[in-house]
């Protein structure tokens, strides 16, 4: 599970050349950082991408490496957001075995999360949630009472507040 | 727009002819036939070496980048042509030397289906190139080829590897020639603004120093700042030590150097660094050969790191003061704002060190390595280029051949690549013809690329290859013997041939030196040869060792500066190698 105290949520902003997301991985991986969420999207011009990358290791360090992701030819830049009030989301999908009998109490936990119940069979739900990653950890405990059958994250993205880009 | 109708083997070579290419060296293949096709069909005055092994082609380009400052190009065929340079990519790219290496490939349709002699090269070269380009158009060549040039040799320079499909080099090509770079994400550094709150803080920091010490680097001579730097030090009359790669930087026979420090630098050195109040590094990367311990490293002063590169401030030790920049910028905004510190009382302790712990050795005896290259020093009166391999005859020749000029000492650093040497001073003397080229090697190292004794010897080219033959992997060995209670094992280089009869089979003179009464001669008549490549076979002793000597991941503090009492036991390192 991802513990958001340790992990940190970097903003990287490349070229849309190929080799890039190695490199970067290369980088983390060489240092001994896990890189424990990607996502990669197209920025406004197409040329260039935006990345949100969740890394888990020691804080100390974290600085030197990031220089070090800056300085790839194809990184125009690098930032840290762990420690700054940008927004962050991410969505989960959560399926869990629940018949008739306990699908009244799935609804209403789901309901509090504010989560849209995107599939129903007899046997199972299937449950879209989103929100800043705490939000989906909560949820994920109190569904814990289920049998839970698979959960998919996508993984945090973020933005900063304001005028400014990210 | 200028549209020609040419292949794409024309175009690249028609784009290396644009960057003032001077050399290709390399190895053909089936891949790169038509880039070899392109070099008879265009008409460049680039000129070819064809090398023995793609090893060897890259060490070469390395040689030449170190000894001119200027990038040649390697070219090899794909799959075990194109591993094959890997070593001598990652050589450069540890001592941040430029080089641009075209890799052919299969077929772009067959990549990734394991077709006849495809390796991914793109993939495997990664950690070990600044850039790397597979290219998908042969539109892209000239933009690509422009891009690799400006970023290998820019900034912090380094290698840049350019995979290139048959299809590519065969294929049409109808783009622009004068492409356009496209590199957004690229910064230099190199013309960025110098923080002038830095540069007020260093020299506010200098002007209060009592024991201040420069420690330079590499970079100063990739930025072409020595003569700045001898002004600079001369000005506010501190001292200075250099890394092993910025022999040079400095002039070693100034009053104000002290030679080179580290792992087996100078003693006096080494000491300056645990007695200064004030470090001001320029252009190094603080490696670990010259950190020992980084938790302990200079911890009584105050450090100052100026580099090019950010991601070096603060990777090994954390400076009170930094500062990004260009070497010779940094130091040109620094003079203005720096006037002479009173040192005396500090330069005459460590003038007191320098006559209390030189670098020394035997004449008498067995002969010795130290003795050789000593000679070589006294003979060619300190203007050789000297090019080294990896071991205990590499440190001896730091110690004992004084560099007084940028550019002239030229040895695998951070890599400690065996088998650099030869073909490093074959690519020296292809750039500095006119200069004398000394290639210090060990018979370990010497073996691992011997082959291009015969590249040296179809171009006649007139460097001195010392081979310094103590019949066993000295190095190691002396770390067997100091660590590991003299338990040698895997050192032995029984079955060494004849180095003598092997040069002469290539066509190259040969001399053998025995005795430590016929250096003299024997160097002399080396000098004097000058019909080509000369080999000078020394039999050394076999079992001296190096000191003074830093053991790996010990405080500098713990330096031996001479041979333990054979009943001292020597703890095992806990340093990296
Ligand atoms: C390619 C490579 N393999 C292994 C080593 C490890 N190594 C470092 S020094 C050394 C011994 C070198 O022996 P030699 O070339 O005879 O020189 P000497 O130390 O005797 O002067 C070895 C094996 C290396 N540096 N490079």
């Amino acid at each position: 599970m991802i513990n958001s105290k340790t992990t940190h949520t970097l903003s990287v902003y490349v070229s849309n050349k190929p080799g890039v997301l190695a490199r970067i991985a290369q980088t983390f991986s060489r240092r001994g950082y896990n890189v424990e969420s990607l996502v990669v999207s197209p920025a406004i011009d197409g040329n260039f991408s935006r990345m949100t990358i969740g890394v888990s290791g020691a804080t100390e360090g974290l600085d030197q490496i990031i220089k070090q992701v800056s300085k790839l030819i194809d990184v125009l830049h690098c930032s840290d957001h762990t420690f700054d009030d940008a927004v962050t989301k991410e969505m989960g999908l959560v399926k869990i075995a629940v018949g008739s009998e306990g699908r009244g109490e799935a609804l209403q936990i789901a309901e509090h999360f504010g989560c849209k119940a995107v599939d129903l069979t007899e046997k199972s739900i299937m449950l879209q949630v989103v929100g800043d990653p705490d939000k989906i950890d909560a949820l994920m405990g109190m569904l814990q009472k289920f049998k839970i059958i698979e959960i998919v994250r996508t993984g945090k993205v973020v933005m900063s507040r304001g005028i400014e880009t990210t | 727009m200028e549209k020609i109708t040419m292949d794409g083997g024309q175009a690249i070579m028609k784009s290396l002819e644009a960057e003032g290419v001077e050399y290709i060296f390399g190895y053909s293949g089936g891949s790169v036939i038509p880039i070899f096709d392109a070099m008879m069909t265009t008409n460049t005055n680039i000129k070819f070496v064809l090398v023995r092994h793609e090893q060897g082609a890259a060490h070469m380009a390395d040689g030449y980048a170190r000894a001119t400052g200027k990038p040649a190009v390697v070219l090899v065929t794909s799959g075990p042509g194109a591993t094959n340079v890997i070593t001598g990519i990652m050589t450069a790219h540890m001592d941040s030397v430029p080089m641009i290496c075209l890799t052919g490939q299969s077929v772009s349709w067959m990549i990734g289906k394991d077709a006849f002699q495809e390796a991914d090269i793109f993939d495997i070269s990664m950690p070990v190139v600044k850039h790397s380009y597979l290219l998908s158009s042969p539109n892209d060549i000239p933009r690509t080829i422009r891009e690799a040039f400006h970023i290998a040799t820019t900034g912090r320079p380094g290698p840049v590897l350019i995979d290139v499909p048959k299809d590519m080099s065969a294929g049409p090509m109808t783009g622009d020639l004068h492409a356009e770079m496209d590199i957004p994400g690229y910064q230099t550094h190199e013309n960025g603004e110098i923080n002038a709150e830095h540069i007020s803080d260093i020299a506010e920091a200098l002007s209060t120093s009592k024991k201040p010490l420069f420690l330079v680097g590499h970079g100063v001579m990739i930025s072409g700042a020595q003569d700045a730097m001898r002004e600079f030090a001369e000005k506010l009359n501190v001292p200075v030590t250099t890394t092993l790669l910025g022999k040079g930087a400095f002039p070693e026979t100034h009053e104000l150097s002290l030679g080179w420090l580290g792992m087996h630098g100078s003693a006096y050195a080494n000491k300056a660094i645990c007695d200064c109040d004030l470090l001001v590094n320029i252009g190094s990367r603080f490696d670990d050969r010259i950190l020992g311990d980084p938790s302990k490293f200079c911890k009584q002063a105050k450090i100052i790191h100026v580099d090019i590169d950010p991601s070096e401030i603060g990777k090994m030790i954390q400076p009170d003061i930094h500062c990004i920049g260009d070497a010779l910028k940094v130091i040109n905004a620094l003079m203005p704002h720096v006037s002479e510190l009173n040192t005396t009382e500090w330069l005459r302790k460590l003038d007191g060190w320098k006559e209390k712990f030189p670098f020394k050795f035997k004449r008498q005896g067995e002969l010795k390595m130290q003795h050789v290259i000593d000679e070589f020093y006294k003979l060619s009166e300190g203007n050789a280029v000297v090019v080294t391999d990896v071991g205990q005859h590499q440190m001896w020749a730091g110690q004992f051949y004084k560099t007084d000029h940028a550019n002239n000492f030229l040895s695998s650093g951070g890599a400690g690549t065996m088998g650099f040497g030869l073909p490093a001073a074959i690519g020296a003397q292809f750039g500095r013809p006119d200069d004398l080229v000394i290639c210090f090697c060990g018979d370990g190292g010497f073996q691992m690329t011997l082959f291009e004794l015969a590249t040296a010897a179809i171009h006649k080219l007139p460097i001195k290859i010392v081979v310094l033959n103590n019949h066993y992997l000295g190095m190691v060995r002396q770390w067997q013997e100091l660590f590991y209670e003299d338990r040698t094992h895997g050192v032995d280089l029984e079955g060494n041939p004849d180095f003598v009869k092997l040069a002469e089979s290539y066509g190259i003179k040969g001399f053998n030196l025995r005795r430590s009464g016929d250096v003299r001669r024997i160097i002399n008549a080396a000098l004097d040869y000058n019909e080509g490549p000369c080999l000078i076979n020394c039999e050394c002793e076999k079992t001296d060792n190096v000191f003074p000597m830093i053991p790996a991941g010990k405080p500098i503090e713990d330096m031996l500066i001479e041979a333990p009492k054979p009943h001292v036991k020597l703890e095992k390192p806990t340093g990296s190698t």
